[in-house]
Order: structure tokens, then C-alpha cells, then sequence
């Protein structure tokens, strides 16, 4: 088999525009490098779920609206009541997949590699989430949204996958790869107010 | 602006929604059923002017069906209950005259 090109993120023509954002209180900057799985198990089956946690070091998050970091250094996201995105580090994908794959070998479950199929967007920063107020319908007052809170919505009417990671705010925005560019650039433009000088 | 109460995602604006038509609409075996009997189970509905059971998707979120009784002259939200389960007496049922 000829050997897989390398992965290119699809927001590398942004990459200088990324990098000359220099809004004062938020920044935005490109994780799309980064192994993404779809896992979907059936809640019932708790030793399907348990044996996907012992691989992923953490159990699958089971309330709405939430993700869990894991000793792995594996992201859960939650978005449906069987379903689930992984993230982990890139280079830790193939590796995943397979042991993620013979784990649960035989057991009623999909696991996907989509990987290139989301970019993703860290916005973090004290203003970050007045950026996101723009074009979120959303109440993400640190009272309803806060570190962990995971939601799937619409960001300036791109479906996204939004996680607030910490308290600074910083949020990961996963969107797909044909939404990227329109999203960071909508992003830059709403940052633009807080540029410095 | 309506906001609906996902069963998991809790309240969001009606524009992550999807509307799914008319709930409990059985469909007949077509061996038995003549064109009439088909013709009202794919187009004949109720339109009622009050509560009215309709099944919704949560498009941009979770993206899992439901179902709702929702009033079609104040447009609230009465009640959210599962797929597959029968419909449930809204409040206030009896006194619009269903």
C-alpha cells in the first residue's frame, strides 16, 4: 500500500492570520492535528463501556453536556447518550484505534476514525467568551457553562462541537473541516474589536 | 424565538431543531390495506387547532428523535416524552377540547 500522505491542517492557509491575530485578552490558535474517534456503545452494556474506559484511562462521560480528560491524556467528549468523540495526540491514533478496535472485538459497537474530518480551534482568553457571545445562542455565563461543559450547537451557524477546557476561558471549537476556514476567519473578524493598537 | 427542552441536551433554541411531523401515525401492511387505507396513513393528518403530538430531532445536537405535545395556537412546549411511548395527557387538555 502506498504510504498515507502527510496529515495537513485545513486551516494551513490561515496559518499567518492565525498567528497576527493579536487581539488584546483572547487568542485563537489551530489544534487540528490531533487523533478524533467516534465511539458509539450501547449505556446498557457496561462492560463494553467499562473495557473502553480501561483502554482510554477514564470512564465515557454518561451525563449530557460533559467531557472528561483522562489520565491518558485522551479527551471524551459526550454527544449522545451512546456516542462519544476521543481525542487524543495525533502520533497516538493508529495506536488507539487497534486497541480500542481488539477490546472491543465481538461486542455490539461502531468506532470510527474521524479524524480528518473535524478541525479543531482553541479560543482562549478573557475576552474569548464575549467572542463567542457574537454568534452562540447559548448561555455561557460561567453559571450554566463552565471547564468540562460540552455542548454540540451552532457557532455563527456552523455546527460545532464547543468544550470549555479551563477557567480563563478557553474553549476548544471542533468543527468540520469544510466549516473550518469560514469559522476562524468569522472568529478573527470578531476578535477584531480587541486589537491592540 | 422557541426553545424546546431536549431530553438530553436540556433547552435550546428551536433552530437546532428538526420537525418531525405528526407522532403516532401507524403504518398499516400494505397486503391488507386498499388505496384508501394507504392514502390516509401517508397523507392524512390531524391539524388540530390545540394540542397537537409531534416528534422532533435534535438536529445540531445530540441529533436523537422525541416526541412533544406542543399547542399550535400559543406554540408552547406542553410536554417532552420518549419515542415509542404513548402519548400523555397534556395539561389543560380537556379544557381546549384536544
Amino acid at each position: 500500500m502506498a504510504e498515507a500522505p502527510a496529515p495537513r491542517s485545513p486551516l494551513a492557509g490561515l496559518a499567518d492570520a492565525l498567528a497576527g491575530a493579536r487581539a488584546d485578552g483572547v487568542t485563537l490558535t489551530d489544534r487540528s492535528a490531533r487523533a478524533r474517534f467516534n465511539l458509539r456503545i450501547d449505556p446498557k452494556d457496561v462492560e463494553a463501556l467499562t473495557a473502553a474506559g480501561a483502554i482510554l484511562g477514564g470512564s465515557l462521560p454518561r451525563t449530557p453536556n460533559t467531557a472528561a480528560t483522562t489520565v491518558n491524556g485522551k479527551i471524551l467528549l459526550w454527544l449522545g447518550p451512546d456516542e462519544w468523540l476521543v481525542t487524543g495526540p495525533a502520533e497516538e491514533g493508529a495506536q488507539l484505534d487497534d486497541t480500542l478496535r481488539g477490546r472491543l472485538d465481538g461486542r455490539h459497537h461502531a468506532l470510527t476514525d474521524v479524524s480528518a474530518m473535524y478541525a479543531t480551534l482553541a479560543l482562549s482568553g478573557p475576552r474569548a467568551r464575549e467572542v463567542l457571545m457574537k454568534g452562540c445562542r447559548l448561555d455561557l455565563h460561567p453559571r450554566a457553562f463552565k471547564p468540562n461543559t460540552c455542548v454540540q450547537t451552532a457557532l455563527a451557524k456552523a455546527n460545532v462541537i464547543l468544550h470549555q477546557t479551563d477557567d480563563t476561558p478557553s474553549y476548544e471549537i471542533t468543527v468540520r473541516n469544510s466549516f473550518s476556514v469560514y469559522l476562524a476567519t468569522w472568529l478573527l473578524d470578531a476578535m477584531a474589536e480587541y486589537r491592540q493598537g | 424565538m422557541l426553545w424546546i427542552d431536549c431530553p438530553w441536551c436540556g433547552a435550546r433554541p428551536e433552530s437546532e431543531f428538526r420537525y418531525g411531523g405528526e407522532a403516532h401515525i401507524a403504518r398499516p401492511d400494505p397486503a391488507t390495506t386498499d388505496d384508501a387505507g394507504w392514502g390516509d396513513y401517508l397523507f392524512m393528518r390531524s391539524n388540530p387547532k390545540g394540542v397537537h403530538a409531534e416528534r422532533w430531532m435534535h438536529r445540531e445536537g445530540c441529533r436523537r428523535w422525541f416526541n412533544a405535545l406542543r399547542d399550535t395556537v400559543s406554540n408552547d412546549v406542553l410536554t417532552i416524552y420518549p419515542m415509542g411511548t404513548p402519548r400523555p395527557d397534556a395539561p389543560g387538555d380537556e379544557a381546549e377540547g384536544g
